[in-house]
């Protein structure tokens, strides 16, 4: 059946997202008009492409629970994919990079049939202990260390951690008397998370002042990051009731958690690009940069939340 | 024709953009009709087939791969899928005789189609730009009005490099660049190509393969 899971709650806040898009598409239109002088054709590009993610995205998670496992199997692929491509790789070790692609389809198999146990622990035992038996069957000693880890590294954060956002749609009793669904906990997740990311940058640039990491991420200040964590709080609250069985206290907690996890999941992909000598993670998003770019954050939001909510609502 | 039509549309095109994922910049600088030839970088198997899904529609049955007549029409599968899907031409690499080689070329460029042409010669080393040869002067001499566009690309010969079989997707950037006509003097032609070429690499900062 398709769109299933669309509730009046979904609804209402499938409304506010399209409202905060408007409302942002309607500044961004005015500061084009009558601030002349300045350039706002990256805001625009950023704007443009929040609408397009924002459709990928709901049609993906709402139409049905098989469509919403491919996009997010697909986008872990696309984020390791990046990743893959921005890092050295030495030549020899190509075949560990297929083998590592390949742990992909397996994970999403496992939340298929919802199979906790091996979803847990496939990448950060059983993907650990066969990529090392491949370098050694291949026999090029040279940067074993350096594939290993970046390989695995890029596994863990990208696979291991983003493929927990659709584990949300398998959690067991995830449709029962508390009325949440996994649908509703991954759009409650992923909007705190983009919010946060926006409101973060928005507060930096209106007070912004004292800088908290200036040689990972120089934009990043404290006046941002408070007023980022308060924002989504707040955004938290609004949202609970609607999505999630969260109580007020849980609430509080999940807001917090995301708010200052998000900023780290963000500064944490900046080091890395600092590391690399690059900017953007790549150019399939305008005015965004590439898809790392995009789900930094989540690739802490989400294995965090998935396991707070799932330790005190769901076990 | 109908053929490779369904070819590129539901296998080529989807696996390109799907499994390999490309950054193109300014596609629109690329030729929207013949007769034009596209000189590129040479690492893959990959090459020809991201450069002819550049083209939509039905300017695909318009582009003309260059490619070796020893490598490709060496036996009766792999020279049917050469000259019938890719639509190449072929060229001997070691002709008996100069003379007629570039006949098949010339009979395409009359024909308005867009005819892609590798000036490394052979795919080499992997992400590295061997010495360009200079069969492209020789063969834009009696054609001299035809545009040269340059084409850099990036990332093909990490996912499937000469002699590998392992297909590993990476992310592949396409460069396009400003199109250029032939001169009447070797050396400086030579030099031109490879200043344009070298350009458009110098476009992106990339991983090389680590300690080879």
């Amino acid at each position: 059946m398709a769109f299933e899971a669309i509730s009046r709650e979904i609804l209402i806040v499938l409304i506010g997202i399209l409202a905060l898009l408007i409302v942002s598409s309607i500044i961004a239109f005015l500061l084009t008009k009558f601030n002349r002088e300045k350039d706002f054709s990256e805001v625009n590009a950023r704007i443009k492409s929040w609408w397009v993610m924002a459709a990928v995205f709901t049609m993906a998670i709402l139409i049905n629970h098989n469509v919403s496992l491919i996009f997010l199997a697909f986008l872990c692929f696309l984020a390791f994919k990046e990743y893959l491509s921005l890092i050295p790789t030495n030549r020899a070790h190509r075949k560990i990079l297929f083998w590592a692609y390949l742990s992909i389809p397996i994970q999403f198999f496992w939340i298929y049939i919802g199979w906790y146990g091996m979803f847990i622990i496939f990448i950060p035992v059983y993907m650990f202990l066969f990529l090392p038996i491949q370098m050694i069957l291949i026999g090029e000693n040279k940067g074993f260390l350096r594939t290993m880890g970046s390989v695995h590294w890029g596994l863990m954060i990208m696979v291991f951690g983003l493929s927990h956002l659709a584990y949300l749609l398998v959690l067991p009793g995830i449709t029962g008397e508390n009325g949440a669904t996994g649908a509703g906990l991954i759009l409650y997740i992923v909007i705190l998370t983009q919010c946060n990311d926006v409101a973060q940058f928005i507060w930096g640039k209106l007070l912004g002042k004292h800088k908290v990491i200036p040689r990972v991420s120089p934009n990043k200040t404290w006046e941002g990051l408070i007023g980022g964590i308060i924002t989504t709080v707040g955004l938290a609250l609004l949202l609970a009731p609607l999505l999630t069985p969260l109580t007020l206290k849980g609430t509080l907690f999940t807001g917090f958690l995301i708010g200052l996890t998000g900023f780290i999941g963000d500064v944490n992909i900046s080091s890395l690009k600092r590391d690399l000598g690059i900017k953007d993670t790549g150019q399939t998003i305008p005015g965004h940069g590439g898809i790392l770019d995009r789900v930094d954050s989540l690739t802490y939001t989400a294995p965090l939340f998935f396991h707070f909510i799932r330790y005190f609502y769901f076990t | 024709m109908i053929l490779r039509g369904l070819f590129f549309t539901f296998i080529i095109r989807p696996f390109i953009l799907i499994i390999l994922g490309l950054n193109v910049r300014r596609l629109e600088n690329l030729p929207k009709k013949g007769p034009a030839i596209i000189v590129a970088n040479h690492n893959s198997h990959l090459d020809t087939l991201v450069l002819m899904t550049l083209f939509r529609g039905k300017l695909i049955h318009q582009v003309r791969p260059i490619a070796a007549a020893d490598y490709f029409l060496k036996n009766r599968f792999i020279a049917w899928f050469a000259l019938h899907m890719m639509n190449i031409i072929p060229l001997e690499r070691k002709p008996k005789q100069k003379k007629g080689i570039f006949d098949g070329i010339y009979h395409a460029l009359d024909n308005n189609h867009i005819v892609i042409l590798f000036p490394e010669g052979s795919r080499g080393e992997p992400e590295k730009v061997a010495r360009l040869k200079s069969g492209i002067y020789y063969l834009l001499k009696e054609r001299p009005d035809v545009p040269v566009f340059p084409v850099f690309m990036h990332g093909l010969g990490k996912s499937l490099p000469k002699g590998e079989r392992t297909f590993v997707p990476f992310f592949c950037d396409v460069f396009v660049g400003e199109p250029f006509l032939w001169e009447d003097n070797r050396k400086q032609f030579m030099k031109t190509v490879e200043e344009k070429m070298n350009k458009l690499a110098a476009e992106g900062s990339f991983p090389q393969w680590d300690s080879d």
